[in-house]
């Protein structure tokens, strides 16, 4: 049986496909010191690309900064936003630069241990991730004492996740690894300060860590030259969905859409969701926007729809996503993503009151202040920016209308 | 004691577990804040619902419960914090740092108003048929919070049968709002382990293991859960239909026990705060309800310490005198079937140092269809039992099929606080106004040892002071005769007593320290046994437990709601009413020295007693099958 | 179950302790190599599980519902799994799912009477940009057409 097509594509980018030779960034780390690693990373303006987009900087000196006996490094892999799959290819093309990124993490927090969770789907890259690593520890670049540095011990294990999206949530990641339901925690505290075994642990996106070698190699301020004042640096992009050529692109943060559509050769283009499931749904009238965190946030995610789509089926696919991946703990996202649910299929067989669409509406902004983590509080986000962006087509229907609709999967 | 409790429990549920988001060192300093604009100072660390709560700003709760760890899942509680984007759950939200909380801002009361809609369109349920119409906190928060309606549609079918396989708890899912309070009491606060979350999303929901039903399952039918449960999704299993149907047969004669737990806490069913035992009243309106006899638990209770108290007397002299290594000690207590069922599953192997006495309740039903019968020719066949208990496991009790010592079933039913209340509500009577009266006789008098059984620590009170009187001729040597070391809410008390100048028979034990140990709530037995099991406890001799976090009076037919200040407050009423009595041992109760004069001939211990009084137990291990 | 059976499942969770350890962050990677190898965690093997790891048998019943990949029920020798998110069901899902199912004569959700497959919908496997994606036990397959994957389907044994 022929499996799926890896892509031997040799990528050209600015940043994290770049030239990179594995293992330099992390003798110049040692060589620089922490401090300066840290100083590098602030000037850099490296924010995360898992898509809340906190200050990487920020959270490694809180994590450097506590005095505990055991401290964790956890690389979030566990790349679940629907559109999302630029973490897979770096793994797959790059892994050298995210493992330099994790040990360069260590040393500088002063971890021991670092754990990539990868996601239940991408196990067949397990193998060839573990063969990556098991060279790593015979050139000295994990293991004891790393590149004859004194003291400087640092591994790096591989856990699975089993399907669930919640577990890229990170504190539902951590209660993954614990051997838990991943059920996110409330937060203060932070896992900067109780992580993983109540541990300091910093979780961060492969992206997020693949870009550090490069930082500590040209410098953060080399870095901070790309992209816009607030949103530094290159993004990985990942295109999917009506275009002629869907993958994944390194792009200088701050492009518009409009723009990208014409690099990956999107045509008739009704609407883009920006930011997967849990991202906002743009229409033509705001093609124009840029792709940064102070505009159009994502954390890879592009996915082009054409004329040609039904934006309520769309939606309804978005919605029952998280009906069925929200982990069912807190009360507005367990059963409002129900009732937005049910919101679109009234939509969509013309079977609504405006008095109860109002009502999802309130709902929907309740969703998005009260849900105990980002799955709740995003999961309402393309709701509302269809009702807003596409009332026309949203409200088209009647119930006198023999319309397609529910039942067209 | 420190518990292990925390490691064991899901720590999801534990918000504020291992380390603090602040420097530890740093405890006890304040941190000034504003609560809707008001300033004020509290310690950091304090939760803003525990701030609000000291400043009586009111802040809705279903998942929190006093007894258990933070969730933080049910989401009604949130208010607005400046600084932050989203609303926080005051329950779980440390202050660590200067803030502002507002309260009930249009953002604060529409998301409330929203949680409580979401809730009611999945809730499967007619509050006038719903056992805790009226004491339902979803009920509660919908009329507070300004629901006038049903905004996201209310659900016409079932989706889960109702569990009633057991005889003691039953589960209506289609009433859950998925708090999880079951699940934190079953795992973290009694460990064992029965109720969790299961499915993910939509489909969530709190089941056992498998979904199997509750009876096939390892559940010890404490009841725990059922206390703290918010709303109608958890009860126990009521026979009072049944009971009417007996009181109204003419040809029955019924007649009914009451412990001393429901007695010192009935009064809050009829709307009284915690801490008034309703003793007379109650016999009053149980009689005018119609039960023709009205009995007092404490005299069976008196009975298991003549029995159990002989029988710990009788394992000591095998170690010390006869050197039987067959005979085990510590000998554990056995009056809480939840703790006997605990022990079956967990720790069958040790099942030889529980005692054989059977608990208060059972004797009183072997002696009434028995002894009773005889003395006022009554068929026993037409006697019906019926205890009235704080407890659900009571009602799996009366239905072990070894419970059948006077021929009959030898308690017919087990009746809780809850249930009675709601007879003696349909009886058309309001407790608190009824006049008082006594028990009846032949069982109508009690010590007030019997009385403290309902409080941890009330068994090994009850029994040393007869123990020690018998063994050395002396009262205890306490002030008012109170063992202050077997009283009190710690987890784990662990005392000795000093036994010196013993009468002839027990010259044995001269010099002997009599160590004991009580516990209350599973989890602090299971860290007992644990104990035990690393020979840490060979030196103990008697060891009293009991199921139910604060004893019988926290029991889980208790009314709700409970907590540790309720708690405290029954504890209070019952230690209170043992100082009013004037028999205070239970040696001394003159009905105790009839029944051995006249019935139980033998003597404690006896031949006749062992077949009436005591009992085996079944190694039932914890395979789930 | 048959009492030999029942003794090389200890036998082998015992091993399994001895591998990834006996604390509670252990659960996962047991629960994972018991599903890959025995393609279900049953409720013996659960129970067990649970006794070596010091934790009550629901809670480790509670974590397999949890997760989409571990299963307390055998469901099949093969399993399935379609992505129905968004770009996979742009990219002609639909048609997939109508070939499939005509193909094998069950639907979506449910097992072949031998046992041999059973068909699952997953959410996005981050194959996004080569949809439609499947996976087929660990395996991945990616641009699949419905002439395709019914050749596929028919290959797995
Ligand atoms: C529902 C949900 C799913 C998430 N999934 C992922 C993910 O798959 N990968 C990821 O890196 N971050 C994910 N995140 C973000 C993480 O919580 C966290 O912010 C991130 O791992 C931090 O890393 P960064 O600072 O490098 O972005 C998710 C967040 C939420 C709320
Ligand atoms: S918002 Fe959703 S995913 Fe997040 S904790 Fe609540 S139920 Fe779980
Ligand atoms: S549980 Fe509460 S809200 Fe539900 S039916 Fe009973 S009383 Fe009413
Ligand atoms: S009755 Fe006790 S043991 Fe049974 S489920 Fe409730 S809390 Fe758990
Ligand atoms: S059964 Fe009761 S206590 Fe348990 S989760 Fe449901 S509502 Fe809460
Ligand atoms: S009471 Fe605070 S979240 Fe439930
Ligand atoms: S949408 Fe199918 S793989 Fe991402």
């Amino acid at each position: 049986m022929e499996t799926m097509q890896i892509e031997k594509t040799s990528r050209k980018g600015i940043v994290l496909f770049s030239e990179y030779v594995a293992g330099s960034a992390i003798r110049k780390a040692v060589k620089i010191g922490r401090e300066e690693v840290l100083f590098e990373l602030r000037d850099s303006k490296l924010k995360g690309r898992g898509g809340a987009g906190f200050p990487t900087s920020t959270k490694w000196m809180i994590t450097a900064a506590a005095s505990a006996p055991k401290k964790y490094i956890v690389c979030n892999a566990d790349e679940g936003e629907p559109g999302t799959f630029k973490d897979r290819v770096l793994m797959m093309e790059h892994p050298e630069i995210v493992f330099d990124g994790m040990v360069i993490a260590g040393y500088t927090i002063g971890a021991k241990t670092g754990i990539l969770y990868l996601r239940g789907e991408y196990y067949y890259m397990l193998e060839f991730l573990e063969n990556h690593l098991s060279g790593m520890r015979e050139k000295n670049l994990l293991g004891k004492n790393i590149i004859a540095k004194e003291g400087f011990d640092f591994d790096i294990q591989i856990r699975l996740g089993s399907g669930a999206y919640v577990c890229g949530e990170e504190t539902a990641l951590i209660e993954s690894l614990e051997g838990h339901r991943g059920e996110p925690r409330n937060r203060p505290p932070y896992p900067v300060n109780t992580g993983f075994m109540g541990c300091p642990t910093v979780v961060n996106n492969v992206e997020t860590l693949a870009s550090v070698p490069h930082i500590i190699m040209k410098s953060g301020k080399w870095f901070s030259e790309y992209g816009t004042d607030k949103s530094t640096g290159s993004k990985l992009f990942s295109v999917s969905g009506d275009c002629e050529n869907p993958g994944v692109y390194e792009l200088p943060w701050g492009m518009t859409i409009t723009e990208v559509l014409d690099i990956v050769g999107a045509k008739n283009t009704k609407a883009v969701q920006v930011g997967g499931a849990s991202g906002i749904c743009l229409s033509h009238a705001q093609f124009n926007r840029k792709l940064s965190y102070e505009d159009a946030s994502t954390g890879g995610s592009i996915i082009v729809f054409n004329e040609s789509r039904d934006i309520l089926h769309i939606l309804q696919n978005f919605m029952e996503f998280f009906v069925e991946e929200s982990c069912g703990q807190c009360t507005p996202c367990r059963i409002g993503n129900v009732k937005l649910l049910e919101g679109v299929k009234k939509l969509r067989n013309g079977n609504y009151t405006f008095a109860e669409i109002r009502n999802l509406r309130e709902l929907g902004q309740t969703m998005q202040v009260a849900s105990k983590c980002g799955l709740g509080q995003s999961s309402p986000n393309a709701f509302l920016s269809i009702l807003d962006n596409f009332s026309a087509e949203v409200f088209q229907y009647t119930s006198s209308d023999k319309h397609n609709g529910v039942n067209n999967e | 004691m420190n518990s292990k409790t925390e490691s064991r429990a899901p720590v999801s549920q534990q918000a504020l577990r291992v380390q603090q988001p602040f420097d530890s060192s740093q405890i006890g300093a304040m941190v000034t804040i504003e609560i809707n604009e008001k300033k004020m100072q509290v310690p950091l660390g304090t939760t803003i619902l525990e701030a609000c709560a000291q400043n009586q700003v009111q802040i809705p709760t279903l998942c929190h419960h006093k007894d258990l760890c933070t969730a933080g899942v049910c989401r009604i509680c949130v208010v607005e914090v400046d600084s932050m984007k989203t609303l926080q759950a005051a329950c779980a939200f440390p202050i660590t740092q200067q803030i502002k909380i507002k309260t009930s801002t249009e953002k604060v009361r529409k998301a409330r108003r929203h949680i409580i809609d979401l809730l009611l369109s999945e809730h499967y349920g007619e509050c006038y048929t719903c056992v805790r119409n009226k004491n339902c906190e979803l009920r509660s928060l919908a009329s507070e919070y300004g629901v006038d309606g049903f905004t996201f549609g209310h659900p016409e079918k079932r989706k889960h049968d109702i569990d009633k396989s057991s005889f003691s708890v039953m589960r209506d899912m289609d009433k859950c709002v998925l708090c999880r309070r079951c699940v934190r009491t079953c795992i973290d606060l009694q460990e064992v382990g029965v109720l969790e979350a299961v499915g993910r999303g939509d489909q969530t929901h709190i089941t056992t293991f498998m979904g199997k039903p509750l009876s096939e399952v390892i559940c010890i039918n404490c009841g725990q859960c059922v206390n703290r449960c918010p709303t109608g999704a958890l009860y126990t299993n009521d026979p009072s239909d049944d009971i009417w149907r007996a009181i109204d047969d003419k040809k029955k004669h019924v007649v009914i026990q009451t412990a001393p737990s429901p007695r010192a806490a009935i009064c809050e069913e009829f709307g009284m705060a915690a801490g008034t035992s309703l003793t007379g009243e109650l016999n009053t309106a149980l009689r005018r309800i119609g039960f023709d006899r009205v009995f007092d638990t404490n005299f069976a209770a008196d009975l298991t310490i003549m029995e159990e108290g002989t029988e710990l007397l009788n394992r000591l002299k095998s170690v010390v005198v006869d050197k039987d290594t067959s005979v085990k000690l510590p000998q554990f207590t056995s009056c809480s079937p939840g703790w006997v069922k605990f022990i079956e599953h967990f720790y069958p192997e040790y099942l030889d140092h529980l005692s054989t006495a059977k608990s208060p309740q059972q004797m009183f039903g072997a002696v009434t269809k028995t002894f009773y019968a005889q003395e006022y020719n009554i068929n026993p066949e037409d006697i019906v039992t019926v205890a009235v208990m704080p407890c659900s496991a009571k009602k799996f009790e009366c239905n072990r099929p070894e419970m059948d010592s006077s021929g009959f079933k030898d308690v017919d039913y087990g009746l809780t606080t809850r249930e009675l209340a709601k007879m003696i509500k349909e009886g058309g009577i309001f407790l608190p106004e009824m006049p008082k009266s006594g028990f009846d006789d032949p069982f109508g008098e009690a010590s007030g040892a019997g009385l403290i059984f309902g409080a941890t620590g009330g068994v090994m009170e009850a029994a040393l002071r007869t123990a020690y009187e018998l063994v050395t001729g002396r009262e205890v040597p306490f002030e008012k005769l109170r063992i202050e070391a077997c009283r009190g809410f710690e987890g784990i008390k662990q005392a000795s007593v000093k036994l010196k100048n013993c009468v002839p028979d027990y010259t044995f034990l001269e010099g002997v320290d009599l160590k004991f140990i009580v516990a209350h709530g599973t989890a602090n037995a299971r860290q007992v046994m644990e104990m035990l099991k690393a020979g840490e406890l060979n030196d103990v001799h008697f060891i009293e437990i009991m199921a139910c976090p604060g004893g019988c009076l926290g029991g889980g037919g208790q009314p709700i709601p409970t907590s540790p200040e309720i708690r405290k407050k029954r504890a209070e009423a019952i230690y209170a009413e043992d100082e009013s009595m004037t028999i205070r041992k239970s040696h001394e109760n003159p009905r105790i020295k009839y029944i051995y004069e006249k019935f139980l001939t033998d003597g404690p211990c006896g031949h006749k007693s062992h077949k009436l009084l005591h009992t085996h137990y079944t190694k039932r291990g914890n395979f789930i099958v | 179950m048959l009492i030999y059976e029942r003794n090389s499942l200890v036998d082998e969770i015992v091993d399994l302790t001895v591998e990834y350890g006996k604390e509670r962050s252990a659960l996962l990677p047991i629960l994972q190599t018991l599903q890959l190898r025995h393609k279900c965690i049953s409720d013996f093997a659960q129970q067990e599980v649970a006794r070596q790891l010091s934790i009550h048998p629901v809670e480790v019943y509670s974590v397999i519902s949890f997760y989409t990949f571990l299963h307390p029920e055998s469901q099949g020798r093969n399993i399935v799994r379609l992505c129905q998110t968004i770009s996979c069901d742009l990219a002609g899902k639909c048609y997939l799912v109508k070939a499939i199912e005509r193909e094998l004569g069950i639907k979506f959700g449910q097992t072949t009477k031998d046992k041999r497959i059973k068909l699952e919908f997953t959410n996005c496997l981050g194959m996004c940009d080569q949809g439609p994606a499947m996976v087929i036990n660990e395996r991945v397959f990616t641009k699949v057409t419905p002439e395709r994957a019914v050749a596929i389907l028919n290959e797995v044994k």
